[in-house]
């Protein structure tokens, strides 16, 4: 879906994006602590927008549009600041363009939020090739460790109470929080190291080097695909051949990664017709928004800012698609959205 | 089993040894429970085990560990860990997944046991430990029995031969630590699992030993013992060894049944003397709440509370993890808003109060005292401590010298022992001298010596005018200190009324004295020791 929202600008259908996701969300979280990161991503999203308005509100020039809404007091800069200006006429036109600007970055921050609130971390987890084991952990472990933050930061604030104190400094509520934090991330590697954590199969030099450079490969070759997909910055079959030598590169480091782990897995999720059905919606979304981008469907991008915003047909009809894994995936066990 | 041969740890830039040449071997199917001060090197001598000292640790080990026939020097702690399972202080801190499933099954994955036998054992498992009915819940839903548990189940599912525990039940309430060492006592009894186990509350574990390690600290020589042989000479002892001291009872008994039977002539002696109690002198009340409601996202903590607490009452707040205690504490000093009704301290709204004078009126120390310690040393803080509550630079100092005299001053507060840091902390808080004292769970991780001179110290504010409340699960401090305690359950107030009242009467909450010596009405041994010298 973030893909879907990074190729318009339009409001309507941001707006849409986001009401679809908002509801897969809504139709199955769980009360798990991470289910809470979509309300939080919101916010972010809200203040990504406000920011980049006032921002635009200060920095506007007229070079966007002649409808000017209000003036501010012009603030004189220093010369090596030329051709910045600070504060004078605002025009609707920048306002508006910021406004949909924001949005999409928004509700592409949405989406990460609800894949967040939905998917476990550690579920996710479950699901990575062996060979990515060790990597996956570190990310969980960091990812888990936000939402601690925010618990012991609200404790430390009770705490500050106690004490008489009313203002924050960096010394009362950083300091005990990050403390802590560091103490538990020991207590963590402890207890995760006296439990076999990494334990493997010896392997040779090479062969550890080959899997490195493999993966290394892969990565690069991938993230070039994607970003040259997303931003039509390269030809398409040029894009496509990147991503698709990426993806093989790969699959083989973790193939011969693979090799040397020597843990087995508890319960595997199965991954069965709900799994796929959600897969495919998502990837259904999508490619009809990168479809019509392509094909120069009208109404992704808007003719001028002040235009009321058409509604084009064929990427509405993919963004409802998304709706169905509100229905198809498993209700209690979640899935990725 | 476990072979220590001549152990000295060091740990790096410490000047003195952790552990000074400790000798010692625990055989196969034995619970050897672990015995010390707090900070006199029983954690270090744990984690020796399982080999994290000195491999995660640091520092240098002289000396051999043998476990199971493994050198520590050759085997890391993951080579370990089909062997030894390890379960630290803080479950929640060493959970790596997030259910309890997936928790039991960790440690197999890790070693890469077969998906069929690991699901085999996590039945089991689940089974041996009760856990059957949370096996799908979040760790972080669980009460605190069932976390230690669970924990205990992680420890267990790669079928180590020795189980090494951290104070296992310090956190728990009665009941829940009752589930804990029961559990560990089928381990022991059924499958032959060797136990090395640290605990304070020796009242509650001593009568399961079969051997007792003393780790006095201090680089002092460890001794190995039975627990009955040791019991007669050591300082520290629970109510029950302390009680057949006094009645000069041979052989000794640890557990409370044996106490009884032995008890039947202690019982005649005491006869009709009642054990003499001087009511408090109350003074005027300092505290209310008025169908207090409480409550935290979808959680009603607490369901219509009224009470009053007047100067001079010390009062023990008692209930299961989760019961509403630590939100009633926080209600009053105006962390926690009312949904409705009212909580009033020293007369005002502590949400409507400024800190700075709410400090004067009421103090609270958390369930984490750290919380409240933010400069680099033990000095600084007293200084910091004075300027914020606006008194004589120096009042906090005087006021820890004579809490714990052994604090160093130029220590980290986070390097401090549990104890150590608790005393910092009210020493803070009795800066500002507030009229109403509030403890949540102080007595976690405090030794014997430690407990009796927060009793001490409470005893004095108590006299002074101050009413204290305190939050806790250790029934033996309540009956050694309060004289008025108040059972929550589910948010409620279901009891509330002086100390031999309610804690007497009660299966979980009545001390071990009260056990032994049903029906008298005795609480504690100096009562006993008292009523005897005045029947003679």
């Amino acid at each position: 879906m973030a893909v879907a929202a990074s190729r318009t600008r339009n409001p309507v259908l941001l707006a849409l994006i986001l009401a679809v996701t908002g509801f897969v969300v809504a139709a199955r979280r769980s009360d798990a602590p991470w289910a809470h990161s979509f309300t939080a991503f919101l916010k972010l999203g809200l203040l990504v927008i406000g920011v980049r308005v006032v921002l635009q509100a200060l920095l506007s020039t007229r070079s966007q549009g002649n409808t000017v809404l209000f003036t501010l007091p012009l603030i004189p800069l220093p010369g090596w600041a030329a051709g910045v200006k600070l504060g004078g006429e605002v025009t609707a036109e920048a306002l508006v363009t910021a406004l949909y600007d924001g949005a999409q970055l928004a509700v592409m921050l949405c989406c990460v939020g609800a894949a967040n609130a939905l998917a476990s971390p550690r579920r996710l987890l479950k699901s990575l090739p062996g060979a990515l084991y060790e990597m996956g952990v570190a990310c969980v472990v960091a990812l888990t460790f936000a939402p601690q933050l925010v618990t012991d930061g609200r404790r430390v604030r009770a705490a500050r109470r106690l004490r008489g104190r009313t203002r924050a400094s960096f010394r009362t509520t950083a300091m005990p929080v990050l403390e802590g934090a560091l103490d538990r991330s020991v207590e963590l590697a402890a207890a995760m190291d006296s439990r076999g954590y990494g334990r493997t199969a010896q392997a040779s030099k090479v062969h550890r080097r080959l899997t490195a450079l493999c993966v290394l490969l892969g990565l690069l070759g991938m993230l070039l695909g994607v970003y040259a997909l997303l931003t039509d910055s390269m030809a398409f079959p040029l894009a496509a051949g990147a991503l698709a030598a990426g993806v093989l590169l790969a699959v083989a480091a973790m193939a011969i990664g693979r090799q040397r782990v020597s843990r087995t897995r508890y319960r595997p999720d199965p991954w069965a017709l709900p799994e796929w059905l959600v897969v495919t919606a998502g990837a259904a979304a999508a490619g009809a928004m990168v479809f019509a981008a392509v094909r120069g469907v009208n109404g992704l991008l808007l003719a001028g800012p002040l235009v009321v915003p058409p509604v084009p047909v064929l990427p509405v009809v993919g963004v409802l698609v998304g709706l169905v894994p509100a229905l198809a995936a498993p209700p209690v066990k979640k899935a990725a959205a | 089993m476990i072979e220590f041969d001549h152990v000295t740890m060091t740990y790096d830039g410490a000047r003195e040894p952790a552990l000074r040449d400790v000798s010692f071997t625990v055989p196969e199917g034995e619970l050897a429970l672990v015995i010390g001060r707090t900070g006199s090197g029983k954690s270090t001598l744990l984690r020796a085990i399982n080999g994290l000292v000195p491999h995660f640790t640091g520092g240098t080990l002289a000396g051999r560990v043998l476990v199971d026939g493994r050198d520590t020097r050759e085997y890391r702690p993951r080579d370990l860990a089909d062997v030894v399972g390890m379960v630290g202080q803080d479950p929640m801190a060493g959970f790596v997944t997030d259910t309890v499933e997936d928790e039991l099954a960790y440690s197999m994955e890790s070693l890469g046991v077969a998906p069929d036998v690991m699901r085999r054992r996590v039945e089991e498992t689940l089974d041996l430990l009760g856990l059957a009915d949370v096996r799908d819940r979040a760790l972080t839903s669980l009460s605190g029995g069932q976390r230690q548990r669970t924990a205990i189940g992680a420890a267990l599912t790669s079928h180590p031969a020795i189980l090494v525990l951290d104070e296992p039940t310090s956190a728990l309430d009665p009941q829940a630590a009752e589930e804990v060492l029961a559990a560990l006592q089928r381990l022991v009894h059924d499958l032959g699992v060797t136990v090395v186990m640290a605990e304070h509350r020796l009242e509650r574990v001593i009568q399961y030993a079969d051997r007792v390690i003393e780790v006095p600290g201090r680089a002092a020589a460890v001794s190995t013992g039975l627990p009955a042989e040791r019991m007669v000479t050591a300082p520290v002892a629970p109510p029950v060894v302390e009680l057949g001291r006094l009645a000069g009872w041979s052989p000794l008994p640890l557990s409370v049944r044996d106490a009884r039977r032995a008890a039947v002539v202690l019982r005649s002696e005491l006869g009709s003397t009642a054990p003499a109690r001087t009511a408090a002198a109350l003074g005027a009340e300092l505290a209310r709440c008025t169908d207090l409601v409480v409550g935290y996202g979808a959680v009603t903590a607490l369901r219509g509370v009224s009470l009053s607490l007047k100067a001079g009452e010390i009062v023990a707040l008692m209930g299961r993890n989760g019961a509403g205690k630590s939100t009633l504490l926080n209600a009053l000093v105006g962390i926690l808003p009312a949904r409705s009704g009212s909580a009033t301290a020293s007369g005002a709204d502590p949400r409507r109060t400024k800190p700075s004078d709410l400090v004067k009126a009421v103090g609270l120390v958390p369930q984490e005292p750290a919380d409240l310690l933010y400069a680099a040393t033990v000095a600084d803080e007293c200084a910091t401590a004075d300027s914020d509550f606006g008194v004589p630079a120096g009042s906090c100092r005087a006021l820890l010298e004579r809490l714990a005299p052994d604090v160093p001053l130029d220590a980290h507060p986070r390097d401090l022992s549990e104890g150590q840091r608790l005393c910092l902390a009210l020493a803070v808080v009795l800066c500002g001298a507030p009229p109403l004292l509030l403890l949540d769970e102080p007595t976690r991780g405090l030794d014997y010596g430690a407990k009796r001179r927060l009793v001490a110290i409470l005893r004095e504010l108590s006299a002074a005018g101050h009413a204290v409340v305190l939050s806790t699960h250790d029934v033996e401090m309540v009956a050694e200190v309060a004289t008025r305690v108040m059972v929550l359950a589910d948010g409620e107030l279901v009891s509330d009324g002086g100390t031999a009242e309610v804690i007497a009467g009660s299966p979980a909450f009545a001390p071990q004295v009260a056990k032994i010596l049903a029906p008298l009405p005795f609480l504690t041994v100096g009562e006993v020791a008292d009523a005897l010298d005045r029947a003679s």
